[in-house]
Parts: C-alpha cells; sequence; structure tokens
C-alpha cells in the first residue's frame, strides 16, 4: 500500500522521519553549508565573484583593500544596496521595477527642498519623501494587479513621470545642497557606530542566531524530526563569527562600521527573516513561484503584488534619502543614468532569479558589494565611467546567463 | 445504496450555470455530494467538467445558481473561502509551486505559527504523520517539488487538500497524467479517502476508473446533467450512450 515512484529511488532513501538522516535544505557539511545562516547554493558563485574582484583590485592597486577604502566602499553600497533590496522582493514575485532609480531622486529631491527650502524638520522631510515613493509603487501595484498592465512597461513610464516631478519638485535650481550640519548628511557620511557597541552586535547576532538554531534543533529531536549533525552546525556559525569578527576588527581600525551601512545591514535581517520565516514571505515566494498556484492556494495574490511594489518603491525612496545624504546634496542627476540597472544588476548578481521565486534578501548585500567593488576598483586605477559601465554589463550578464541555466535545470527536473 | 441517498448532502450545487462569452459551459447544473460517497463526473471534452470543478474550488464565480454546504447557501468568491468551508481540490495540474519544498507546499496559504513566526517544526512533524496516513513515500519533505516524480507530486497534491479535515475532496482528472500502478496507488488512495468519511467528486473521462471506484456516476454533455447513475447497476454502454447523447431518455439508467 505504497505510493512508489518509478526508478525505485525510493528505496535507496530513508523513509520516515527517524531514518532521513538528511533534510534537504539543511544540507550536509557540503561547502554550501559552511555559508552561514540564509545562503543558499546562489551565494557560492557571488562570494567567489567577490573574491576574484578583491584579488585583481589589489594586485592592481594596493590600497583597495586597505581599511580606509573598504569603509569608504560600505558607506558607498549603503544606498544602492537599499535599493537592491528592494528590487530584490519585486523580482521575487516574477516582476520587474525599471524606475528605482528615478524614484530614488525624487525622494532626494523632496527631503532636499523639504529640510532646505521649506524649512520642515528632517524627520518629516524624510517621512514624507519615503511615503511619496511608496506611493508611486501602490499605484503600480494597483494598475499591475486591476488593469493588468506588464511591470516593465508601467514602470517606465512611471520613471519618466518620477523623472518629471523630480525636476519639477527641484525647480529651477536644479541643485540643492545640504548644509554639512544637516544630521541627514552627518548620519550618511560622518556616523560610526562606537566599537564596543559594534562588537557587542557582532557577538549578540552571532550567540543569539547559534542560540535560536540549537533551540530549534532541540525541538526537532523532540519531535523526533532529522537533525543536523552538531559539528557542522557550530563550525558554521563559529566561521561566521569569525569572519564577521574580523571585519569588524579590520573596519575600525579605520573609521569604523557607517551607521548608513549597519541600517542596511539591519533592513536585510529584517527582510530575510520576514522572507524566509513569515507568511507574508511564504507567499511572496509562492507567488514568484506559480502564481495560479498560489491563487489557488487560497493565497491573496493582489495584495501580495501591491505589498512588494510599494515596498520596493519605499526601499528606493530610502535609497535616494541616503544617497543625498551621502552626497550632501540633491540635483538633476541623482537617481539618473545607470542608477536602475545598477540595482537590478547588484539583485541578480547577489543570486536573485529575474524568474521569480528564487532569491534571497542576502543577494542585496552580496550584489551591492560586487557592483560598489567594481565601481571602487576601477575609480582606483583612475578609469572613468566608461570601463565600469563595461565591466558591471559583462559581470550582469554573466549573472543572468548562471541564473537561466539554473532555471533550465530545474526545468528538466520537471520531467 | 438506499441509505446512503437519504443522508442529507454536504455540498449541493443548484441550478448553477456559466458562460464564457457566448460559450455556455454549464446550464442549469444540480449536484448533491454525500459523506462516505465518491461521485464521478464524466463526459466528453467541453462538456463543462472543468468549469464545474472551478465552481467547487471558487476558482470561479457561476452566473447563476447556488453552492449550498451544509444548508447553507453560500457564495464561494474564492479559493481561499471554499477551502475554509471545507472543500479541498486537487486541480489537474496539481497547483503546486516548484520552488517551495514539499511542506511549503502542504502549507501553502494555512501555515502553522508560532507567535508571528513560521513553525517549521511543527509543520514538518504534521506533514510525516499526514504523508504517512496516506503511505506516500518520499525522499525527503524538504526537497523541492521540482525534484519528485509525477507520482509523488500527484500524492503531495492530495496530501495537502486533505489537510486540516475537509468535507469534500474535489478530484479533477487524478490518473490522466499517470502511469498504471501509479493509477491503481490513487485509485486505493480514493477509497480510503472515501472510507474515512469524505465526500469524493473524482472528475474524470477515463471510464475505468470511474467503474473502479465511484458510487454514483453523474453525467455531463454540453453544459447540462445528462443521467445520473448507480454505478454498482449502470452498464457501460449505458453510460457512454449518455456521454455521446445516444440515450434517449436521461436518467433512464437510474436504479
Amino acid at each position: 500500500m505504497s505510493w512508489s515512484p518509478p526508478g525505485g529511488r525510493v528505496d535507496t532513501h530513508a523513509l520516515g522521519p527517524g531514518s532521513a538522516s538528511r533534510a534537504w535544505r539543511q544540507g550536509g557539511v557540503s561547502w554550501r553549508g559552511l555559508l552561514g545562516p540564509g545562503a543558499d547554493s546562489g551565494s557560492v558563485p557571488v562570494l567567489a565573484a567577490l573574491l576574484v574582484l578583491a584579488l585583481v583590485f589589489q594586485a592592481a592597486n594596493p590600497h583597495f583593500l586597505s581599511a580606509d577604502n573598504l569603509v569608504n566602499l560600505s558607506l558607498q553600497v549603503s544606498a544602492i544596496g537599499v535599493m537592491a533590496l528592494g528590487m530584490v522582493l519585486v523580482l521575487l514575485v516574477g516582476q520587474v521595477d525599471l524606475s528605482v532609480g528615478a524614484v530614488s531622486g525624487l525622494a532626494a529631491a523632496i527631503v532636499a527642498v523639504g529640510a532646505v527650502h521649506q524649512g520642515w524638520p528632517l524627520a518629516v522631510a524624510v517621512a514624507v519623501a519615503i511615503v511619496a515613493a511608496g506611493v508611486i509603487g501602490a499605484g503600480y501595484g494597483w494598475m499591475f494587479t486591476r488593469v493588468g498592465v506588464p511591470s516593465f512597461v508601467l514602470t517606465l513610464a512611471g520613471l519618466l513621470v518620477a523623472q518629471g516631478l523630480q525636476e519639477r519638485v527641484l525647480g529651477s535650481s536644479g541643485s540643492i545642497t545640504l548644509p554639512f550640519d544637516s544630521p541627514l548628511v552627518r548620519f550618511s557620511q560622518q556616523s560610526f557606530l562606537a566599537p564596543a557597541l559594534a562588537y557587542g552586535l557582532v557577538a549578540a547576532g552571532v550567540v543569539g542566531g547559534l542560540g535560536l538554531r540549537l533551540l530549534e534543533r532541540r525541538r526537532r529531536v523532540l519531535a523526533e524530526l532529522p537533525v543536523d549533525p552538531l559539528r557542522p552546525v557550530l563550525v558554521r556559525w563559529s566561521l561566521l563569527g569569525a569572519v564577521a569578527g574580523s571585519a569588524t576588527w579590520y573596519l575600525n581600525l579605520n573609521r569604523g562600521i557607517g551607521a548608513s551601512f549597519a541600517l542596511f545591514l539591519a533592513l536585510v535581517l529584517a527582510a530575510d527573516i520576514l522572507l524566509r520565516r513569515t507568511r507574508w514571505g511564504r507567499s511572496v515566494r509562492a507567488v514568484g513561484s506559480n502564481v495560479g498556484s498560489a491563487h489557488r492556494a487560497g493565497i491573496a495574490v493582489r495584495r501580495v503584488y501591491v505589498a512588494t511594489f510599494t515596498a520596493c518603491a519605499a526601499l528606493a525612496g530610502l535609497g535616494g534619502v541616503l544617497a543625498a545624504g551621502r552626497l550632501a546634496a540633491a540635483n538633476q542627476g541623482t537617481g539618473g543614468s545607470d542608477t536602475n540597472l545598477t540595482v537590478i544588476a547588484a539583485a541578480v548578481i547577489g543570486g536573485t532569479s529575474l524568474f521569480g521565486g528564487r532569491g534571497s534578501a542576502w543577494s542585496a548585500l552580496l550584489g551591492a558589494l560586487v557592483v560598489g567593488s567594481i565601481s571602487s576598483g576601477l575609480t582606483l586605477l583612475n578609469l572613468d565611467a566608461a570601463p565600469r559601465y563595461i565591466v558591471t554589463g559583462m559581470v550582469l550578464a554573466l549573472a543572468v546567463t548562471v541564473d537561466a541555466l539554473g532555471r533550465r535545470r530545474v526545468n528538466v527536473a520537471d520531467r | 445504496m438506499t441509505d446512503v441517498m437519504r443522508e442529507p448532502a454536504v455540498i449541493a450545487l443548484r441550478g448553477v450555470s456559466h458562460a464564457y462569452g457566448a460559450v455556455r459551459a454549464l446550464i442549469d447544473v444540480d449536484l448533491d455530494v454525500r459523506a462516505h460517497e465518491v461521485v464521478a463526473v464524466v463526459g466528453d471534452n467541453g462538456a463543462g467538467k472543468s468549469t464545474l470543478v472551478g465552481v467547487l474550488s471558487g476558482v470561479l464565480v457561476p452566473d447563476t445558481g447556488e453552492v449550498v454546504v451544509e444548508g447553507q447557501e453560500i457564495q464561494l468568491t474564492s479559493p481561499g473561502l471554499a477551502r475554509q468551508l471545507g472543500i479541498a481540490t486537487v486541480f489537474q495540474d496539481l497547483a503546486l509551486c516548484e520552488h517551495l519544498d514539499v511542506v511549503e507546499n502542504l502549507f501553502l496559504g494555512q501555515e502553522i505559527r508560532r507567535g508571528p513566526l513560521l513553525d517549521e517544526v511543527a509543520m514538518e512533524r504534521e506533514a510525516w504523520h499526514l504523508l504517512g496516513q496516506l503511505a506516500v513515500r518520499l525522499p525527503s519533505v524538504r526537497a523541492p517539488v521540482s525534484a519528485l516524480s509525477g507520482g509523488q507530486r500527484q500524492a503531495v497534491a492530495v496530501a495537502r487538500a486533505l489537510l486540516g479535515e475537509p468535507r469534500v475532496l474535489v478530484l479533477d482528472e487524478p490518473t490522466a497524467s499517470l502511469g498504471v500502478t501509479q493509477t491503481a496507488e490513487v485509485l486505493n488512495l480514493v477509497e480510503r479517502v472515501r472510507d474515512q468519511g469524505y465526500g469524493v467528486v473524482v472528475v474524470s473521462h477515463n471510464m475505468t476508473d470511474v467503474q473502479a471506484v465511484a458510487d454514483r456516476v453523474v453525467v455531463l454533455r454540453r453544459g447540462r446533467l445528462n443521467g445520473e447513475f448507480d454505478a454498482d447497476l449502470a452498464s457501460y454502454e449505458q453510460i457512454i450512450a449518455a456521454i455521446t447523447g445516444a440515450a434517449p431518455h436521461p436518467g433512464e439508467g437510474r436504479s
């Protein structure tokens, strides 16, 4: 009375909870298991790419891996990374937002005009900028779910609208400088975590994460479910702690961990928990994987689309605010030229699939580090934007190729 | 059979009609589903079988007619609502998400939570329990569905439908894509589910399967009911005649 698949594959495998020694996801002692929490096979190529980039640029210019340059790098990637995090959400449901650059520029303009010209309190200006961006995203979600306009056309139209609004908000001068004593500028340029706080957060993160992991492991043991062997778990987390600790130490040799970078990391962590551990996150992945199935499983598909478009645009707005703080200015170029494609590139290079359903919040961090390293490394070599476009474009093409090959493998397995 | 017939219907359709533009897919269809019985809905291609599944599962809201659940007239406006009311559907394409693993698919839309977060341990334990009850064998419940065979996927889809104690199980062409052995397994599964007290609707155009498991056979032809048969008494020829329209009087094979 058993339901055995053809090929007898089952017979060689464990058949019950007690005997299935190793759950699929938990992985064994493979290289992929060493990457720590949130890492899946998608992060391996990008980690390799980061390593290669670091070695190449270090060989070309010994300043690249200096603490000073890495601190700069971390500050530079915060804005792009926050925007890439929003892009990950939209890509996960199988859509795309091509207007994040323009929306971030609009948000930057609103903050600058609000805080400098209108004299709003900074917090109000930031809130208005992010809400305005979110409203644009909600509009995309509404148009997409109610009218059925394809998202890439819809957001291209939105790009033009946002660019026009940005110019209108900036007014005749076209450029507004934020004063250097503005809290936003100080936050983005000069605020760093105190070393004690940085180490404390790293320790709390690693100990807390490992503790939760062990607690869950214990619950699995009590429930007689398969568990990972203990040692690789411990090795993995100590490795993660060592990497995070030494990175903190190295950055602390210079100015330390920037407040904006810490904010970005916190957002990535929150998004990761949201995506992997909540009902909402699961519905996002389900919609991206197969929208018809998700609908028939009772998921409110429209609400998921609207939420992801809104979150993406709001994060783009936050990215624009951070960029304005970092540059101490908002102008017509903020969020312009290659920002859109850099953000999409960061999300895809980080390992989030363009085809929906596959990806993680961490890909925003990894991808932003890759595009940031390329930009920083080429700047150190005194090269202008042209080679940066070419290299980033080629890395993006490589990432999309890896993505498409991975997808083909899944489809072949379907048969 | 008569004692079963007297039982009130768990779920019933009353005068359901639905049209896609000018095409009338269902015309004034009545259907009763009782506990402890397997109702087979048969018909040729285009007879309205899939539309009927759509109405029962909440995917389609019919133009006219009522869905009656436990004596209450209900508007089935979404698959989630149908599910809440105890109508679980196994769709022909199974409606699984390929990137999600078995546990994630089983609990999709009805996850167990612990506070605000998902309780993976409880869900995984429940998944093993459920799959064990159905005697389903899988290498791992954490394998993505894309890594499973057709039969295993079918099993996961049935297991998902049985989660949360539904009253009625609707299966749309459950054996269409399966081999001989797997078909037999699915039919066994249908009988096991019936014996556990569920009402089962099997939509199929495979007469062999229908004769193997059905207690009652309802024939659809061009969107209309074209006969209802007791599966033990009706002959193969009678049912085929009703499907093709050769039967002069609908329902003449009724016991």
